[in-house]
């Protein structure tokens, strides 16, 4: 006889018992703490910051450590919790011009002032495991020098005094910044939030996304004018107060790409932008979004639409990887109910097909089908 | 002046307060005609009901451009509570207008003046909240439309008499159109622009 | 650390207000989908995010919910949503369908009839009836503004064309107050006639596609169809196995690996009470037939 299944409650609270103990793995090992999260996985943190929309690399660490290292897992955790924070306005916008820079290079100009400075980067290291990192590795001391006063200005500034790349738009004085997490997305969407969609976007996607421009699939012939790491100043305005109050400093990666344009019958050619920031050091990241952001300008830039890159629905419907899975693992949810009634129309249409060639076949047809 | 202190309160509970008020908003838009009480009471400005003022509480805030009618632009009380206790930003642009106050309906504008929607964004209308003297005493309106069951009775005392005439033009714009929320104290029926109302005389 | 702290059902005030808008709106244009901002919620995307945002901001204390999944309530994933509401909310919890004051759903609607002291909030998918058929939201937007449905129709008329009758099973479109073109949310087509005229609020919530819609007590609700092909709620032709009911959805269930089948109930709180009540059904696998019923369980 067949009985209801009961005992859901009980079933759910044994599984995540269970999830903890794997969590915490053999417990003879020492467990792992939320500073050697931020200290040693600090890429894995930058990540988790940036997509999910929140800088905090004390609670990225806990939804790292939370999620057992699933990333996306934890980008999750960071956005609902940051869903629930009461939202006070909008910082000023951050100078990147006056970063402290940490890392810097151009790929357009061979030298820029103050300087390509190379910095904390995994380029023209050998990929090969190294046993030594295994246990006890004490790093060298880092090469020091005089920090530079020098000024860092921006290739793209350096590009935008002789007229060869279109002027960076200006912001209205006191137009509000769109921000999809408070208001519904509608198409056409602005760059405001076309930006903000990619910034929280999944790095594998706009990597693949990217990487499709490269390829042909709305080619758009990308200089790397600028990456720059390092730590800016964040300010906010509050209303009583009247004046920026310095919120802190937070560490940026930005990109920003140099790109072909033929020009129109009413502009002359010029080099176009192509714009990636992220928080952390997130350099494949940003260059990814990039290359995206000027992809998805197809329009604003009378250029035709044809690569899924260029299409801003399709990217930004697709990017954000906690929605997708979200609806991807969906699929693991009882279906009993539909399945039940595609299983009877099949059954349905099975039957009629069956019956409908019965029907046509004539009485050789059968005996040649039986031979 | 009226200084922030002298201001008549919000919601005692400002949660629970406003889940009340929304259900008896949201059972009156769901039946039309169908006379809703507001329990939860906050205090009221100037010419505002206390119906009015709990609506108010709960669903106005930054992002909901409000419109007032004169009588209630012109009470320094209204305005100053309004600002304090909800921030949503008043407009002189009724055709911008998220919500609108109206408490003397005798001088309601048109309604072409406010936002219509669009026929891609028909959500994206006005919805005109009414003042009026009784909703349960004055001429007898019959009602029909989604959310009543048959043919549904109102008996109320409202200015502009032709109210529901003017609404007419619900008919032919929809999926455009202006909703409509009438207040009598603590009294709500709501008109959305399905609803189709023929006045039976006095 | 920035500890968390939650607010009653959850969502902040300030989010609620913003789908308590967007929920009136709803409700005055049936079968419209009003865009809102859909907020991360503490469960995956596609599990439910929408309908718990809903329930979250109409649920008061003096509630009673009811959580189904695939009409059960003891699947996980509705006890799950119903020990969040339990637990941020604190509100009283059934598993009755005439005791509950709001019922969360997924994929079906009670057996039970509703009356107008209920709301019934819909757990969505894909809240557009037209996606795939055109995946383009300026597109299907366009669609909609105009009532332009010929593209639907064409489809429904294919399959006409090709099998001799509409192959929809599921999540089958229907017309709203004689307007829009609205998707049920994959219930069964068996579920479809239930929406006609319902004297209870049907709210419908998509988390992740960001979309809130409604219709309201007593709206007409038409299944699409053609006059020489008319609309058939799809049933299984036996008697619950448990409870005998003749009119009820029907859950196949495998008994053996040698084609053994049995068919009970999918709304387990019907067919509790009804068993309840002291109707029996074979307990046995039921006779392999089938067809399509009548419109006789509206």
């Amino acid at each position: 006889m067949y009985v209801a299944v009961k005992g859901g409650e009980r079933a759910i609270e044994n599984a995540h018992r269970l999830l903890a103990h794997k969590r915490r793995g053999d417990q003879s090992v020492a467990e792992i703490s939320l500073d050697q999260i931020s200290e040693q996985l600090g890429l894995a943190v930058d990540r988790v910051m940036s997509e999910g929309s929140l800088y905090d690399r004390e609670l990225a660490s806990l939804a790292i450590k939370q999620a057992r290292g699933d990333l996306i897992e934890a980008i999750f955790l960071v956005r609902a919790f940051r869903a629930t924070l009461p939202r006070f306005g909008a910082s000023e916008p951050v100078d990147t011009g006056t970063m402290r820079v940490q890392r810097r290079v151009s790929a357009t100009f061979k030298d820029i002032p103050g300087g390509q400075i190379l910095g904390p980067t995994f380029d023209y290291t050998h990929r090969l495991l190294d046993p030594s990192l295994a246990q006890g590795f004490v790093p060298e001391r880092p090469a020091a020098a005089e920090a530079s006063t020098a000024p860092t200005p921006r290739v793209t500034d350096i590009l935008g005094r002789d007229g060869l790349i279109e002027s960076s738009p200006e912001a209205e004085d006191g137009a509000s910044v769109g921000d999809l997490t408070r208001e519904p997305l509608n198409f056409p969407a602005d760059r405001d939030l076309r930006l903000q969609n990619l910034a929280r976007g999944d790095e594998g996607f706009l990597l693949a996304m990217g990487y499709s421009t490269q390829r042909g699939y709305g080619r758009n012939h990308p200089f790397v004018g600028e990456i720059r790491f390092g730590e800016v100043e964040v300010d906010f305005v509050a209303e009583d107060v009247g004046f920026a109050v310095p919120l802190g400093a937070i560490e940026l990666t930005e990109c920003q790409m140099v790109n072909q344009f033929k020009g129109s019958a009413t502009e002359a050619p010029c080099f176009t932008r192509g714009y990636g920031l992220a928080f952390g050091q997130s350099e494949r990241k940003t260059m990814s979004m990039a290359l995206v952001d000027r992809a998805l300008r197809a329009r604003e830039l009378g250029e035709e639409v044809l690569a899924p890159a260029q299409d801003e629905e399709f990217v930004m419907s697709h990017s954000d990887n906690v929605q997708a899975t979200g609806f991807v693992e969906h699929l693991k949810l009882p279906h009993y109910v539909d399945f039940q009634s595609e299983l009877g129309l099949l059954r349905k249409l099975r039957q009629e097909f069956s019956k409908a060639s019965a029907e046509t076949n004539t009485p050789d047809a059968m005996k040649e089908a039986a031979e | 002046m009226t200084t922030i202190a002298e201001l008549p309160p919000g919601f005692a509970d400002k949660v629970l307060s406003a889940q009340s008020t929304f259900r008896s908003v949201m059972d009156a838009m769901a039946r039309p005609g169908s006379v809703q009480r507001i329990v939860p009471m906050a205090g009221a400005p100037g010419p505002m009901m206390r119906g009015t003022a709990a609506i108010a509480l709960t669903l106005f805030d930054h992002d909901t451009p409000l419109w007032l009618d004169a009588r209630m632009a012109e009470s320094a009380d209204v305005t100053k509570w309004l600002k304090f206790h909800t921030g949503a930003p008043v407009v002189q642009d009724s055709s911008i207008a998220s919500f609108a106050l109206v408490s003397n309906g005798g001088a309601l504008p048109s309604f072409e003046s406010f936002a219509l929607g669009t026929s891609e964004y028909p959500d994206r209308s006005t919805t005109v909240i009414i003042q009026v003297e009784s909703l349960n005493s004055g001429r007898s309106f019959e009602l029909r439309g989604p959310g009543i069951d048959g043919v549904a009775a109102l008996q109320a005392s409202i200015k502009p008499f032709d109210l529901f005439e003017r609404l007419h033009m619900n008919e032919a714009l929809f999926p455009r159109g202006i909703d409509v929320v009438l207040v009598a104290d603590d009294a709500v029926v709501a008109i959305p622009r399905t609803t189709r109302i023929v006045s039976k005389g006095s | 650390m920035n500890a968390p702290a939650y607010n009653f059902a959850y969502l902040d005030e300030q989010t609620k207000r913003m789908i308590r808008r967007a929920i009136l709106k709803a409700i005055a244009i049936p079968g419209y989908q009003v865009p809102f901002a859909s907020r991360e919620m503490p469960m995956p995307y596609g599990w439910g995010t929408g309908g718990v945002q809903v329930t979250a901001a109409i649920l008061g204390p003096q509630d009673v919910l009811k959580v189904i999944d695939q009409g059960s309530d003891d699947t996980t994933n509705a006890i799950s949503i119903r020990k969040f509401f339990a637990k941020t909310a604190g509100v009283a919890t059934t598993t009755a369908t005439d005791e509950a004051t709001v019922i969360q759903t997924r994929h079906r609607i009670p057996e039970t009839a509703l009356n107008e002291n209920q709301v019934l909030v819909y757990q969505v998918p894909i809240p557009e009836p037209l996606r795939f058929l055109e995946p383009r939201e300026t597109e299907t937007r366009r669609m909609h503004a105009l009532a332009e449905y010929g593209l639907m129709h064409v489809k429904l008329y294919e399959d006409i064309a090709r099998f001799g009758h509409i192959a929809t099973a599921y999540a089958y479109p229907v017309k709203v107050n004689a307007r829009y073109v609205m998707d049920p949310s994959p219930t069964p087509k068996f579920d479809n006639p239930k929406m006609d005229n319902c004297p209870a609020l049907q709210l419908f919530g998509a988390g992740r596609e960001k979309r809130i819609y409604a219709i309201p007590p007593y709206t007409q609700v038409v299944s699409l169809d053609f006059e020489d092909h008319p609309f058939e709620p799809y049933r299984f032709n036996a008697p619950c196995a448990l409870c005998g009911a003749e009119n009820s959805y029907l859950d196949e269930i495998v008994t053996d690996d040698k084609g053994g089948r049995m068919f009970v109930c999918s709304d387990t709180d019907y067919c509790e009470g009804r068993q309840a009540a002291g109707h029996h059904g074979s307990l046995s696998a039921a006779p392999y037939r089938e067809k399509a019923q009548e419109a006789s369980n509206g």
